[in-house]
């Protein structure tokens, strides 16, 4: 019998209409000084607020019990945009779920610009539902994805959202997929540090998030970003796993010829590591030929195992499942 | 102002999500119909912005301004993106502060030869240390940008460029709601060539369309490297995405740079080089590249604000 999610009041985020932005010091329409703090002295939305359910987030024991089938939780980190966060997750889903032993979940969180489902060539498909609730997308056998790309009713359609907005489909995401038992679940990341990864955190602080697995390049102007968001899981309590260096160095398909696009001149990740007391998992030079895999859909790892990059990303895969306990 | 409706049940039973936010709702309260004072003598307004990121807007935002000022234009760069400002960082100014005068904050003086100047507002001048981050949620991103907007003190200025977090959301919502009576010159739209970053960055054009916000153009970036060693060029994010994504939504190309390592460089070592980073930036080889973007947009011959 399938639930009919249009009845199913529980499930659904609280339903509420604000009259105006909140300011810039509100509470929070959820908290329990919704209404009740300095900032909601003459703000439009007070009544509303006041009038929420209060108390501890209902929802965070479902969620827990969502995932409590799924052994390992890794979030992919970075503060800067563009570094290759998804393109690193999709090679991490496409090395773990080459093992056939391994269930392996990838849930992409950039809400605005998600780019998991056409990495792995799965752009076109649509959600479906059951019993237990939504289904995610199968890749293969044992590799299901979640992205707000296959609920779009256009390929190209915009998602402009508040942050609050944001954050009850990150919660549905977690309450409501039907992940089934999972080896791993692999959580792709926007750049930044706001509402996402706030939300990601407190919705799993319960269910225990193994680590966090931070991308970047090798360039200062990256690095620094980078910085911030390690300030942030540090903040936020969330364990760093190790920190991967992505694009750095190339060699020219013609003449061999070693180059570095994304200058170190600060030292790179390596160095970073030092300073900041993190795992470096490695170093994966450029080749140009992942981008097409990544726009064809297709896994780079199959398709050009003898690339010095292929065996670098293989060699984080190892360290990073060593760091979680996985043998 | 906004209205704020979460899902519909509707919606979540058909998996089909309502996927815009921006629907204006005038509230009784709180009509600001009125053009911020600080802009008032801002001659243009042009907003860098991409769906996708780690494409260039900020590099992207540097070179225009670098270009602007050797032109001997009065630019002023803002940088909105709030949890990763790397503006301050590009122009060798981390470590300056911005203090506050009665009429508002003073903007960080990059360069000044007494007629073209470069003046920069950053988040980044606003932290104590370079690795605190600044974790927020939406609303105090966008009490941010509205002080940003309201509160900065630019002076006489021909251009402000504006520079955007990745993204189609509370900034963009913001910055768009906050520039609605500006009247700004339009959006330069970066990508890099790989479909991965165009479909993203089809999205940021809907977003322009949607909030109707005039779009100058697109920039390629990352197109192309040229071996240091055998000047062969490789196109590490493939080729010609920018020019397909403007043809295919009627949109003026500006042009493609490639990368060049030198432009990284010259960043990293300005602060051990004499010179000015806008004499600098001259003899670089994508200054003229850049030059021909701006005669694009100079060629839309929009008028002055003023």
């Amino acid at each position: 019998m399938s639930t009919d999610v249009a009845n199913d009041t529980k499930i659904l985020p609280p339903d509420y209409e604000l009259k105006q932005p909140e300011p810039e010091h509100c509470p929070g329409p959820e908290s329990d000084n919704a209404g009740k703090g300095d900032a909601c002295v003459g703000c439009a939305n007070k009544e509303v607020c006041e009038s929420l359910p209060k108390g501890p987030d209902p929802d965070i024991p479902l969620i827990t019990e969502n995932l409590s089938q799924i052994h390992h939780k890794v979030l992919v980190l970075s503060g800067k945009g563009g570094v290759g966060k998804s393109t690193f997750t999709s090679m991490l889903c496409w090395a773990l779920s080459s093992d056939e032993d391994l269930q392996v979940g990838a849930m992409d969180l950039d809400i605005c610009g998600p780019s998991l489902p056409r990495m792995l060539g799965c752009v076109n498909e649509n959600i479906h539902e059951s019993n237990t609730g939504w289904t995610p997308v199968y890749v293969t056998d044992n590799l299901a994805t979640m992205s707000i790309q296959y609920m779009l009713p256009e390929d190209d359609s915009a998602i402009i959202w508040r942050g609050s907005k944001k954050n009850a489909l990150i919660k549905k995401f977690l309450k409501d997929v039907d992940w089934d038992c999972l080896d791993y679940l692999i959580v792709d990341t926007p750049p930044g540090t706001s509402d996402e990864h706030i939300s990601i955190n407190k919705f799993m602080k319960d269910s225990g998030i193994d680590g966090a697995l931070i991308v970047t390049t090798p360039q200062e102007v990256a690095l620094l970003d980078v910085r911030k968001e390690i300030d942030f899981c540090r903040k936020a309590g969330i364990d760093i796993i190790g920190l991967v260096e992505n694009m750095s160095g190339f060699v020219c398909p013609n003449c061999k010829g070693q180059s570095e696009i994304f200058k170190a001149t600060t030292g790179g990740g390596e160095a970073l590591c030092k300073e900041l007391g993190i795992t470096f998992l490695g170093s994966v030079p450029l080749d140009p030929r992942i981008g097409k895999a990544c726009d064809d859909g297709q896994s780079f790892l199959d398709l050009y195992p003898e690339s010095p990059t292929s065996e670098a990303i293989l060699n984080v895969v190892e360290k990073l499942r060593d760091a979680v306990g996985d043998t | 102002m906004y209205f704020f409706t979460g899902f519909s049940n509707k919606d979540l039973y058909h998996h089909r999500i309502n996927y815009c936010e921006f629907q204006h709702q005038v509230s009784m309260t709180d009509v600001v119909e009125e053009l911020p004072l600080s802009l008032s003598n801002v001659k243009h307004i042009l907003l860098i912005l991409s769906g996708k990121g780690g494409v260039g807007k900020s590099s992207v935002t540097t070179q225009l301004a670098l270009t602007l000022a050797g032109l001997g234009k009065k630019v002023g760069v803002l940088d909105i993106d709030l949890t990763g400002p790397s503006l301050p960082r590009m122009f060798g100014m981390e470590g300056q502060s911005v203090y506050q005068s009665s009429e508002g904050w003073v903007p960080v003086t990059a360069y000044d030869n007494g007629n073209a100047c470069l003046k920069l507002m950053s988040l980044g001048f606003l932290l104590g240390d370079r690795g605190n981050s600044v974790v927020w949620r939406g609303p105090k991103k966008t009490a941010m940008i509205k002080q940003f907007i309201n509160d900065v003190q630019w002076g006489e200025i021909d251009y402000l460029l504006i520079d955007t977090p990745p993204g189609t959301s509370d900034e963009h919502i913001s910055i768009a709601e906050q520039l609605r009576w500006a009247q700004p010159d339009g959006a330069i739209i970066v990508t890099t060539p790989q479909n991965v970053a165009t479909a993203d960055v089809r999205k940021e054009i809907n977003f322009c369309r949607k909030v109707n916000l005039n779009i100058l153009g697109i920039v390629e970036n990352m197109s192309g490297f040229i071996c240091p060693h055998c000047s062969e060029c490789t196109n590490i994010f493939s080729k010609g995405g920018g020019q397909q994504l403007a043809n295919s939504q009627k949109i003026d190309f500006l042009g493609s740079v490639p990368i060049d390592p030198a432009f990284v460089e010259m960043i990293e070592k300005q602060s051990s080089s004499k010179e000015q980073l806008v004499t600098l930036y001259e003899r670089s080889s994508l200054a003229p590249v850049f030059e021909s973007i701006m005669q694009k947009v100079f060629d839309n011959k929009i008028p002055s604000r003023v």
